[in-house]
């Protein structure tokens, strides 16, 4: 176990690197960040002090290097818009993000669990064919589409819910939080829905195909002869079957959520941090860009591992180290 | 493959969503010709018929914008045949090559084993444990706009679904007879891997194919929809949508509604049409 955990972190701190290098590399690629920080009328002494006072006179490997040291010290680097450190933009606006991300995790069990339970017990009748397609059907709409059809229909033409923002914030144990006041709640339920349906597919999917063929096993069978009730096979037998893969796709859905957060934060205007990295993207905050891209890497490194582990103490059949399955 | 295709006779749903896929190909193919207007040409475009509701006829007569018009006075039926192709355009360029590329290199990696699989595999692992839009958007966040660069983005983020699909699928051939005695007669490996086991590992790859290209559809769609796709002056669907959606709020539905379902629609029945064939080849999952 401690051989397997060093190797997969040895592994992290590898991406984490490379990640870095390909992307302050790449972003010189977008242009000369200091012709969009001085004024359009400024004279070319003018633009070399700023491009000094920035460090972009450097050859691009020392300003490698020097942002490589920085990390290690936990310097992201300073925005050049918000002339604030990168790191506390990004915390600044990692609670409305986790706060979104939790309320769609929990819908998208919510709706997910029970669709697919019913899906896969009935399989092949009317309601699985409806549940299977409907559930192909949410997962073709469009994110950002089906967001935006949300705020039509429950903002606009009913308004029983705000169009966008985050809406007041309580305190809670010392954090921020809109889950803790009316308006908050009002104000997360459709980003919040918007970003649950694409995981509740996943879900539904996942679960349909481990009841069904839970429900065709021989244990099922037995308890069956045994005369055991169908409530309590279904919930007893079938569905603790699900329980291990779904380990392996709630980490796939962390990730959706962090990845499709951005759009939904970006369509409700929800000041999350991946609105952070569009804003960023758009002025050509170089600093922010490249921090953001890297928490959000060490976040997915650091979930991969997670959900490995996790699978590895569940299913003791998967062996440490050898061939992924 | 055939079988797949025949079980379909029995699924007329997957049937009927293939139908309708076609037609939207056909239809966006055939755009120039059976559009009423060239929604690039300034020419032909009236700035006063802006913003005008569905039915309402154009100003300066001579046709009905029947789906509308959008805010910069084109007709919208003609906007959205024009915007599926350049959608249709970038997620079929950037599949073929995506699958040229994975399906290769998943070859190569299985064919070849030792270091050469390790190293291909590795990359491929690194490139899976991230969202494919995450892959897309972090490559043109760096690169900026643009359709090629949107190709590119799109390549780079799916080549490994191709790859660890044409690996496994090879990796299954490799241990069968033939093979040995193709590697006996002393073939060119070229000749083994891509006239043995490419016919060999097909079938599976053409799932990956279907459901990757509804998913480039999308993925294009999102980045145009965030202003990191395709260029202003001929939007595909996904920029239609975004530019529609401004009017949100005055109450004008139909440039966010009409090219949203001309998109909704091309996923849908590509994904239902890959699902089909997905469970006709694994009977087990069906």
């Amino acid at each position: 176990m401690a051989a397997y955990l060093v190797r997969r972190l040895g592994q992290a701190v590898f991406v984490l690197l490379l990640v870095s290098f390909l992307v302050f590399m790449g972003v010189y690629a977008i242009g000369d960040p200091v012709q969009m920080l001085v004024p359009p009328d400024a004279t070319a002494a003018e633009v070399e002090r700023a491009r000094v006072a920035l460090g972009l006179d450097r050859p691009i490997l020392v300003q490698y290097w020097l942002y490589l040291r920085g990390l290690f010290q936990g310097d992201l680097g300073t925005s050049f818009v918000y002339n604030q450190p990168t790191i506390d933009l990004v915390l600044q606006r990692l609670p409305a993000t986790v706060e979104l991300g939790l309320a769609a995790f929990v819908m998208s069990l919510i709706i997910g669990l029970p669709l697919g339970l019913i899906a896969g017990y009935r399989a092949g009748s009317v309601a699985d064919d409806g549940i299977v397609n409907g559930s192909i059907f949410a997962y073709s709409l469009p994110n950002f589409w089906q967001g935006l059809l949300l705020i039509l229909l429950f903002a606009v033409q009913l308004r029983w819910f705000p169009s966008g923002g985050r809406g007041e914030t309580g305190t809670f144990l010392g954090i921020e939080t809109s889950l803790v006041t009316a308006s908050g709640w009002s104000h997360i339920f459709l980003p919040a829905l918007n970003l649950a349906l694409f995981n509740a597919a996943m879900v539904i999917r996942l679960t349909r195909a481990q009841v069904q063929a839970a429900m065709n096993s021989e244990y099922v069978r037995y308890a069956r002869a045994k005369g055991v009730p169908e409530g309590r096979i279904l919930m007893r037998h079938a569905f603790r079957n699900v329980l291990i893969p779904l380990v392996t796709v709630l980490g796939l859905e962390l990730g959706n959520l962090l990845a499709y957060g951005i759009i939904t934060e970006t369509v409700f205007n929800w000041p999350g941090m991946g609105q952070l990295l569009i804003n960023s993207i758009n002025v050509v905050d170089r600093p922010v860009i490249v921090g953001y891209l890297l928490i959000v890497v060490a976040m997915f490194v650091v979930i991969n591992l997670l959900v490995d582990i996790t699978y590895t103490l569940l299913d003791p059949r998967i062996r440490l180290g050898g061939k992924p399955a | 493959m055939r079988n797949a295709i025949l079980s379909l006779r029995h699924a007329p749903f997957a049937l009927f969503c293939l139908a309708l896929f076609l037609l939207i190909v056909v239809a966006a193919l055939l755009a120039p010709w059976i559009a009423p207007q060239n929604p690039y040409d300034n020419a032909v475009v009236d700035f006063f018929d802006s913003n005008l509701p569905p039915g309402s006829p154009a100003g300066m007569g001579g046709m009905t914008y029947w789906l509308g018009t959008d805010a910069l006075g084109r007709d919208l039926w003609s906007a959205i045949l024009y915007g599926l192709r350049i959608t249709l355009t970038v997620a079929a360029t950037a599949s073929m090559l995506a699958l040229v590329i994975g399906v290769l290199a998943g070859l190569v990696s299985a064919y070849a084993g030792g270091w050469v699989d390790a190293v291909i595999m590795r990359l491929v692992d690194i490139l899976l444990g991230f969202p494919t839009i995450l892959v897309a958007l972090t490559i043109m966040a760096l690169a900026g706009a643009g359709t090629g660069n949107l190709i590119l983005a799109l390549v780079v983020a799916q080549w490994p679904y191709y790859a660890r699909t044409a690996r496994s699928a090879a990796l299954v051939e490799i241990g069968q007879d033939y093979i040995e005695a193709a590697r006996c007669l002393e073939l060119p490996h070229w000749r083994i891997i891509l006239r043995h086991l490419l016919p060999n590992s097909i079938s599976p790859i053409m799932v990956v194919l279907t459901l990757q290209l509804a998913h480039a559809v999308a993925i294009e769609a999102s980045l145009s929809f965030l202003g990191l796709g395709t260029s202003i002056e001929r939007p595909s669907l996904g920029l239609l949508i975004a530019n529609g959606s401004r009017e949100i709020l005055s109450g004008h539905t139909w440039a966010l509604i009409y090219p949203g379902l001309a998109l909704a629609a091309l996923i849908f029945t590509v994904n239902v049409f890959g699902d089909r064939i997905r469970r006709a080849l694994n009977p087990q999952e069906a």
